[in-house]
C-alpha cells in the first residue's frame, strides 16, 4: 500500500457517499497531487493536466453516491484519471499527428542496446535543467500503453496487481509493458548521456 | 552489445529482477551472469537509475497553487481551501 492509499484508508466511505463536504475536501486534498502527476505525465503539459485533474474530481464527486466500494477508492479514482487523460490526448491530437507514433510498435525491440555507465553520475548533473527536459522528452516518446503502465507502477508506486486492475488488463500484460517502458526509457537516457559525456 | 543467450535472458527478466519477482533459482542464475558480464551490470544499473530519477522528479511535482485554488473553486469546496493540507 503506498502513502496515498494509506491516507485514503482514513476516509469514511459513508460520509463521502452521503455528500459530506468536509470529507470530500479531504479526499481531494489526498488525491489532487497524485492525480495531477499522473495527468501531467500522461498528457505531457501542465494546462491539460490541470483540466484533467478538474474533470476527474468532478466525475468522482458525481459518482461517489453510487460508489459501492467493491474496488479500492484509490484504484477507482486512478481509473477515472487515466480515462480522462486519454480523452484529453484524443481531443488535442489532430488527425495524422505524430504524438502517438511509437519508435517501435509495442511488440518489437529492434534497437541496439546503448552501453554507457552513467548511473554513478552526480544527481546534480542527472537532474539539471537539461536532464529534466530529457526525462520529459523520453517519456513523451513512449506509446500511451507503455506510458500509462510506467506512470502507474513506477511513478505512482502502485503494485503490478493494482495497475492491472486499473487498466483492466492481465498481470503478464502489465509486466510486459513495464519491461518495455523501462528499457525504452533507459535506452533513450543512455543515448542522451553518451552524447553529453562525449561532448564534455 | 555482444549478446549471449544469458544476456538475452537477463534482458527479458530485468524488470522482474528489479522488482524482486523472480524465483530464487533464477535470481542466483542471473546474479551469477551479472558477476561475469560488465555490459549487463551497466544495463541493470542504468535501468534502476532511470526508474529512480523519474521517481525523484515525480515526488517533487505538486499541483501548482493557482490550479489548486481553481480546483477547489470549481468543485465548490473553496471554503475548505487551506484548512486541510495533506503530507
Amino acid at each position: 500500500m503506498n502513502e496515498t492509499s494509506t491516507k485514503a484508508a482514513t476516509l469514511s466511505l459513508d460520509a463521502l457517499r452521503s455528500g459530506d463536504r468536509a470529507e470530500i475536501a479531504a479526499l481531494v486534498e489526498i488525491f489532487m497531487d497524485p492525480v495531477y502527476r499522473l495527468a501531467r505525465r500522461m498528457t505531457g503539459n501542465e494546462q491539460d493536466a490541470e483540466d484533467v485533474t478538474q474533470e476527474t474530481f468532478i466525475k468522482v464527486i458525481r459518482a461517489l453516491p453510487e460508489f459501492e466500494g467493491r474496488s479500492q477508492l484509490a484504484t477507482w479514482i486512478y481509473r477515472i484519471a487515466v480515462n480522462e487523460s486519454l480523452m484529453s490526448l484524443r481531443r488535442g491530437k489532430p488527425l495524422g499527428s505524430a504524438v502517438e507514433i511509437d519508435a517501435t510498435p509495442d511488440g518489437e525491440d529492434d534497437e541496439a542496446i546503448e552501453i554507457v555507465d552513467w548511473a554513478e553520475q552526480p544527481e546534480a548533473e542527472l537532474l539539471n535543467t537539461e536532464g529534466k527536459k530529457e526525462l520529459d522528452l523520453a517519456i513523451s516518446h513512449l506509446s500511451e500503453n507503455l506510458r500509462t503502465v510506467f506512470a502507474l507502477r513506477d511513478l505512482q508506486d502502485l503494485s503490478i496487481e493494482e495497475t492491472a486492475t486499473i487498466l483492466g488488463i492481465s498481470i503478464p500484460n502489465v509486466k510486459t509493458r513495464l519491461l518495455r517502458a523501462r528499457l525504452k526509457l533507459r535506452q533513450e537516457l543512455s543515448v542522451y548521456h553518451r552524447e553529453r559525456l562525449e561532448s564534455e | 552489445m555482444g549478446q549471449t543467450t544469458e544476456c538475452q535472458k537477463l534482458l527479458s527478466e530485468i524488470s522482474n529482477l528489479i522488482d524482486g519477482e523472480v524465483s530464487p533459482e533464477l535470481c542466483s542464475e542471473l546474479e551469477a551472469h551479472l558477476k561475469e558480464c560488465r555490459n549487463c551490470r551497466i544495463v541493470v544499473d542504468t535501468t534502476k537509475k532511470t526508474i529512480e530519477l523519474y521517481h525523484t522528479e515525480e515526488s517533487r511535482m505538486e499541483i501548482p497553487e493557482t490550479a489548486r485554488e481553481k480546483l477547489f473553486r470549481r468543485l465548490e469546496l473553496d471554503d475548505f481551501t487551506g484548512q486541510i493540507k495533506s503530507g
